[in-house]
């Protein structure tokens, strides 16, 4: 793994994993206006803590996400990863996408491997540690399957292996699971709550779905419909771990954090696609 | 459609095609030639001259010389058109720049540069090269430039999130993007590199299917002129299928449309 200057240097136990402090997120139009997606956004992940971001559609979620990870600069404000500053991309994160990035003209064990064989782990020991990861995910016997041969669950297996065997420290996921089906949703939470428990990563997790959220979740964040979106509300979900997503679902304290929540967004969800109409 | 039957009625087309063809050329219907033999030949001598040729071991030069011809033009087009479409994609400026003038030469029915060849490079093999060459080039280059510019943008910040380097994104990403365009348009390349090699020798030849054809016309051999079209078009479709049996080798990772999932 590439070692940056945040990797080698002790990290103090109270720096966060991700701090996104009063970050703007603006695009420039078109027409030479300027789109301001995010406003303000200032939000700490602990390590070993599970996040997840829940908004309506079109409120810079994603983009919120893509900062993180670097791979979008912020208008204003800065974003630290474990105390420091974020200059290029955040070599330290992991990105689980929202759309399929397999690449195509590899088999799901090659794709598996790129991260290590990229990393610079010899061809044999990156298949190997490929094929273990595989089978993790439960897909051990697909490893020669190309990602058209793929159901689309099964794909997002080989996305999760893909990004998980390089053992990042932060994991940043954009629906990952949207467009699954519920049953399939449900075992691939399942499938995630299990992998992360083993060694707990720092987890940024952005849906629109406030169920899975709670369900997965330590701390649900609420942002406003955008444009100009914020943070407007941070609850924290204090369910019994290690939790299965279908029982927690029944639990009484789920319903009530559930209404709770629900009772700030539904006012944002409704504005959200009043503005999405207008537009 | 079963296959014994599909392959019956393709048979029966060319069966059908040659008869008519033979009865109108050789027997009169209401006194009258419909098809003079002097200007459509017919099918039995066709076909006996396509025998000669073979029998007498002629047309292997020519095919030998027309094979030659077109694969260079391939292999050089190809490789041109892969260096600068990579070249183009990857700097947007130099493309900007050049834009107008690729369009313009594109634009240029290479016909008429076929004389310019054989001025400059004589009545040998490279005028049909370079011929062939035009024409490949141009094909392989859009689809090279099509390929790199449209690498999905999720499957680059994947690439990129993944730890690629600028050159391991280049093996791993835009390079085999690039590919698989260069090889969904192969049939076409392939097929312009015979017509440049072809053409290329019809203007100007000492040997060739083309100079054969040409030949034949020229001392208005009707029977000449067919029975080098049918061996061309037959030559075509070996190279064809030889393409596709490539093809489907190298881009096993693809998507075949109704393509069952397994």
């Amino acid at each position: 793994m590439t070692e940056t200057a945040a990797a080698t240097a002790p990290a103090h136990s109270n720096d966060a994993a991700i701090a996104l402090n009063a970050v703007d997120v603006a695009f420039r139009l078109a027409d030479g206006g300027v789109y301001r997606a995010v406003e303000s956004a200032t939000l700490n992940v602990a390590d070993g803590e599970f996040v997840a971001i829940v908004g309506p559609t079109g409120c810079g979620k994603s983009t919120l996400l893509n900062i993180a990870a670097g791979l979008l600069a912020p208008a204003a404000g800065h974003v630290d990863i474990f105390g420091q500053t974020l200059g290029t991309l955040n070599r330290q994160a992991g990105y689980l996408f929202q759309a399929d990035a397999l690449f195509p003209w590899k088999t799901a064990l090659e794709n598996v491997a790129i991260g290590l064989e990229t990393a610079g782990t010899p061809k044999d020991e990156a298949r190997a540690r490929a094929a273990d990861w595989l089978s993790r995910v439960g897909l051990g016997s697909f490893g020669d399957r190309y990602p058209h041969m793929l159901s689309g669950g099964q794909r997002k297996r080989v996305g999760l292996a893909q990004v998980l065997i390089r053992d990042p420290k932060i994991l940043l996921m954009d629906e990952p699971f949207g467009p699954l089906d519920a049953q399939t949703r449900q075992i691939m939470g399942n499938l995630l709550l299990d992998l992360w428990n083993a060694d707990r990563k720092a987890v940024l997790f952005v849906t629109h779905d406030l169920e899975e959220a709670i369900a997965l979740s330590d701390r649900v964040v609420i942002m406003s419909a955008g444009p100009s979106a914020r943070i407007i509300g941070d609850w924290r979900v204090k369910l019994a771990r290690p939790r299965d997503i279908a029982e927690i679902k029944l639990d009484p304290a789920f319903h009530d954090l559930h209404r709770e929540i629900w009772q700030m967004l539904k006012s944002e969800v409704i504005k959200g696609y009043a503005q999405a109409e207008g537009r | 459609m079963s296959r014994v039957k599909l392959t019956f009625l393709q048979v029966m087309v060319a069966v059908v095609s040659l008869a008519i063809w033979h009865i109108l050329t050789t027997y009169p219907i209401f006194g009258r030639m419909i098809l003079p033999p002097f200007f459509f030949s017919n099918p039995l001598e066709v076909v006996k001259q396509i025998y000669v040729w073979f029998a007498t071991g002629v047309i292997w030069k020519h095919l030998y010389v027309t094979l030659i011809e077109a694969m260079l033009a391939f292999a050089i087009g190809s490789v041109g058109g892969v260096l600068v479409g990579f070249w183009f994609a990857r700097q947007p400026r130099t493309a900007a720049v050049f834009d107008p003038y690729v369009k313009m030469a594109n634009a240029l029915p290479r016909v008429v540069l076929a004389p310019i060849f054989t001025l400059w490079l004589g009545l040998g093999i490279w005028s049909k090269v370079a011929l062939g060459v035009t024409l490949v080039f141009f094909i392989v280059f859009f689809n090279v430039y099509q390929g790199v510019k449209e690498v999905s943008p999720t499957v680059l910040a994947n690439a990129r999130m993944l730890g690629m380097s600028e050159r391991q994104l280049m093996r791993h990403v835009y390079w085999p993007s690039a590919l698989s365009w260069m090889f969904s348009s192969l049939h076409t390349s392939v097929g312009f590199a015979v017509v440049g090699a072809v053409v290329g020798e019809y203007l100007g030849a000492a040997a060739g299917l083309g100079y054969l054809i040409q030949q034949a016309e020229g001392v208005f051999d009707v029977a000449g002129v067919f029975a080098g079209m049918f061996v061309l078009a037959a030559f075509v479709i070996v190279i064809d299928t030889i393409v596709t049996i490539v093809e489907k080798r190298l881009l096993v990772w693809r998507p075949v449309v109704g393509d069952a999932r397994p």
